[in-house]
């Protein structure tokens, strides 16, 4: 047995060394008896004894003086044996001999560097088959891996170069276990704010960005949205998510949509990952803004977030990574964040992207609490003689297609002042600001968009201005009907940019906890216009109670407009002013879009398509 | 320092038709692409550039989609360094086994214990570990000390340098720049000879070492 004959015989330090040696250049000429011996020592890691502890010691560190003997092709057994070591594994005796071992390798022959490299950054992730052996093991292992790292960097300046490839390959996929993916993330974020961050830190959290668009992707709409839900509404915006769902269940078997929601996501596996990921990043969001280098993770992010969450299709939650930053950091990444959106659809060169932007844009200035009034004034500035320098030199009539970017831009601008008219108008100077931009002149042109635009938005706003006395707009619109729907789709297009409110409240438990604060939601609104109305039991608490407020009739006469219709009508009941009971008490009038939009739906519905 | 050398090249970069209204930044990062790697055609690995664009026009080259070609003149930096050249490197490491320096700062090198001339001895004296000359005691090699080396191989791909400390006038570099005489006396006639060719343009003949040592401390001097 090899390990025995190597414990009987008791060598010094230095004569292991020279047998160490020869055994190495032994090999190159064909003699492997002690090779192979040296190779079977590192190969056991099996409830390691002290001596054995010991003895496997001692040959990493004879084998770091030896390096310069060791090659590539003839010792390919002994390589291959270091380099499936992991850290895990073993006591710190042996990891720190480990790690000296490879910083030896790596800066000794270019050959190794990569190798090196690749066993470091697998080592972020335990073994398979490791038990979790607690905290202290875990501290132990990433903080040698770190150091080593850096070690090799300072010895091999273009380490962060091969180390950047690495870790963006190494990264584990979508289907692996959480903890793994989590620990992973970890590390990249360590590096990410460690001394090789400026080279290697960026790219890693590209990679995670990617990532959580992964997930994202993962998670489909038509798994949380059930078609066959066309009686069932929202009655709350899912404000109250720390209700567990349990709660929800009324009437026996019956839930809510919003049950089933969460039903779905906590037994999605994806949706569990993304959500502890983000929280994961959240937390490191936060640690960055109090070392105060949140503006340049931030540039990063915002680099990633026009590349990859922009122009992917209605990203459903990794957007609100951007949320959570720039409720860190109002003043620099709030404003960054607008600007760079506003930039785009001003002069982006993709149309598709362009209305993303202002969706995004729409819904971020609506639903960030923390935006300074004026500054929502200043992008509404922006947006509207956008449009009005468009449409000024329009003839034409109305025309969805052929004025898409146009009618994104209303459509955003009503949306804004939706949710913020009233803080606008409280304070002199914005109100003067707002009368002086234009907007009657942009809503009034004869390209129609208070026609064309998502009806229950138009409504929405043209209630609000009419119970305001600002503008001068129709107060309703002449036409109802099929119609409505259609030209708004026309103008989405494939892709439904017209029913796109990427801000919408996060479905992901964990995360909302986070961007809660910070958020506002619709009826935070709707109770500033209609004070009064609150106690005709619209209130949120019945609502929360699973009243039936508004019950949107189920007969609906409206061929394909049917499940666009569903879909826009479930989420619409949150953003209700009217009083819900009417129309159902009343058997008055059917009015279909009575509320407004607030959910983001994915163009499910075949006909759209 | 030898392996660097200036080239003038002749370049057509190709760009895509988006970047029409961005050009120079386009050819800046198309030529930075270059950077720190090894590049057959120049023979060396691109260390800077300073790019001269002629005019404003550039062909457009038919394909999938129209690239433009614009052609530029461009002074290239290249790093070569070949056997037997003589290198100067920062130390970074010191082992019993090895030195490791960094050249010129991306660039690692790594003289492992063979290459080591007897003459230097690792001691470790106050905690710190440093090669001392036998012969010479002042003649130290300490980290953060610049260390003249010969190269012994480059690795191209990861810009590697392998080095030796063998040849007498390797070494601490302000040491040797001080001592010239200590070391130039303890090199045997033939490599002094040899050494002479190299510098002093095939003059053979043999001078007596005087004459000798002070063109050398000359071209030391101005090098």
């Amino acid at each position: 047995m090899g390990l025995s004959n190597m414990d009987e015989l008791s060598f010094t330090d230095s004569e292991l060394d020279n047998h160490v040696r020869n055994a190495l250049k032994d090999a190159i000429q064909g003699d492997c008896d002690f090779y192979n011996q040296l190779v079977a020592v590192i190969h056991r890691k099996e409830a390691l004894v002290t001596e054995e502890v010991a003895l496997l010691v001692t040959c990493l560190k004879a084998m770091t003086g030896a390096v310069s003997c060791v090659h590539i092709v003839h010792h390919r057994s002994l390589l291959a044996a270091i380099l499936s070591m992991s850290l895990w594994d073993y006591g710190t005796d042996v990891m720190d001999a480990l790690v000296e071992l490879l910083i030896s390798l790596a800066s000794s022959n270019g050959d190794y560097v990569d190798l090196c490299l690749e066993m470091l950054v697998m080592n972020f992730m335990p073994p398979p088959a490791h038990s979790a052996r607690g905290l202290s093991r875990k501290i132990q292992v990433l903080d040698r891996v770190h150091s080593t790292l850096e070690d090799i960097s300072n010895l091999v300046p273009l380490t962060p170069l091969r180390l950047q490839k690495i870790v963006r390959d190494k990264m584990p996929h979508i289907y692996m276990k959480e903890h793994v993916i989590m620990i992973y993330a970890e590390n990249i974020l360590r590096l990410e704010s460690g001394v090789m961050g400026e080279l290697v830190g960026s790219t890693g959290l590209v990679a995670l960005m990617d990532k959580l668009i992964e997930f994202d992707v993962e998670i489909s709409w038509e798994d949380i949205v059930q078609d066959d839900f066309h009686k069932d509404m929202f009655d709350i915006e899912l404000e109250d998510l720390e209700n567990p769902v349990d709660d929800i269940v009324q009437d026996g078997d019956e839930l809510t949509r919003d049950a089933l929601i969460q039903r779905f996501l906590s037994s999605n596996l994806s949706a569990q990952k993304l959500d502890s990921l983000m929280v994961l990043i959240f937390e490191y969001l936060k640690s960055c803004s109090e070392g105060g280098r949140l503006v340049q993770v931030f540039e990063t992010l915002l680099q990633s977030f026009q590349k990859t969450t922009l122009t992917a299709y209605k990203s459903k939650f990794a957007q609100f990574i951007m949320f959570y930053a720039c409720s860190l950091d109002p003043d620099n990444c709030g404003k960054m964040f607008a600007n760079a959106l506003i930039d785009i659809y001003v002069s982006g060169l993709n149309p598709v992207w362009r209305m993303s932007a202002v969706a995004y844009l729409a819904s971020y200035l609506a639903r960030a609490k923390f935006i300074p009034i004026s500054f929502v004034a200043a992008m509404l500035e922006r947006m509207v003689s956008c449009c009005f320098l468009y449409c000024e030199n329009q003839d034409d009539n109305i025309n969805p297609k052929a004025h898409k970017l146009f009618y994104a831009g209303c459509q955003a601008i009503m949306y804004v002042l939706c949710f913020r008219l009233k803080q606008l108008l409280v304070i002199p100077r914005l109100k003067s600001q707002l009368l002086l931009m234009r907007i009657d002149d942009v809503l009034k042109h004869h390209l129609s968009p208070l026609q064309v635009c998502l009806l229950s938005i138009v409504e929405e706003f043209l209630r609000l201005v009419k119970e305001n006395g600002i503008f001068s707009l129709p107060e309703t619109l002449v036409e109802h009907g099929l119609l409505e729907s259609e030209r708004s789709r026309i103008f989405g297009g494939i892709e439904r940019l017209d029913m796109f409110f990427p801000f919408d409240p996060c479905l992901l438990r964990k995360c909302d906890s986070y961007i809660r604060p910070n958020y506002v939601y619709w009826s935070m609104v709707r109770s500033t216009y209609y004070e009064d109305e609150e106690a005709e039991g619209t209130s949120d608490e019945d609502v929360a109670e699973g009243d039936n407020g508004m019950n949107i009739p189920d007969g609906r006469s409206h061929g394909e407009g049917d499940s666009d219709g569903d879909e826009i009508d479930s989420s619409l009941d949150k953003m209700s002013i009217t009083p819900r009971d009417s129309s159902h008490k009343f058997g008055g009038r059917m009015r279909r879009f009575t509320q407004m939009p607030s959910k983001i739906r994915p163009s499910t519905s075949p006909e759209s398509l | 320092m030898a392996g660097l050398e200036e080239c003038e090249a002749n370049l057509v970069v190709f760009l895509h038709p988006s970047k029409a209204n961005c050009a120079s930044d386009a050819i800046l990062s198309e030529l930075s692409s270059l950077l720190f790697t090894y590049n057959e055609t120049f023979g060396g690995v691109v260390l800077a550039y300073d790019p001269s664009i002629r005019s404003n026009l550039a062909k457009i080259v038919p394909g999938t989609f129209p690239c433009f070609g614009v052609q530029l003149k461009a002074k290239l930096l290249l790093f070569n360094p070949k056997p037997d050249m003589v290198l100067e490197g920062e130390v970074v490491k010191l082992t019993p086994n090895s030195i490791h320096a960094v050249v010129l700062g991306f660039s690692s090198a790594v003289i492992a214990d063979d290459d080591i001339r007897d003459e230097f001895k690792h001691k470790v004296k106050g905690g710190e570990e440093v090669y001392v000359s036998r012969t010479h005691r002042k003649h130290k090699i300490k980290v953060g000390a610049i260390l003249r080396f010969t190269v012994k191989s480059f690795d191209e791909e990861i810009l590697h340098i392998s080095g030796s400390l063998l040849a007498p006038h390797t070494g601490g570099a302000r040491w040797l720049d001080k001592n010239t005489d200590e070391w130039s006396r303890a090199d045997s006639t033939a490599t002094k000879r040899n050494t002479d060719k190299l510098l002093i343009n095939g003059d053979t003949s043999m001078k007596n070492d005087e004459q000798i040592e002070k063109p050398k401390k000359r071209r030391r001097q101005q090098s």
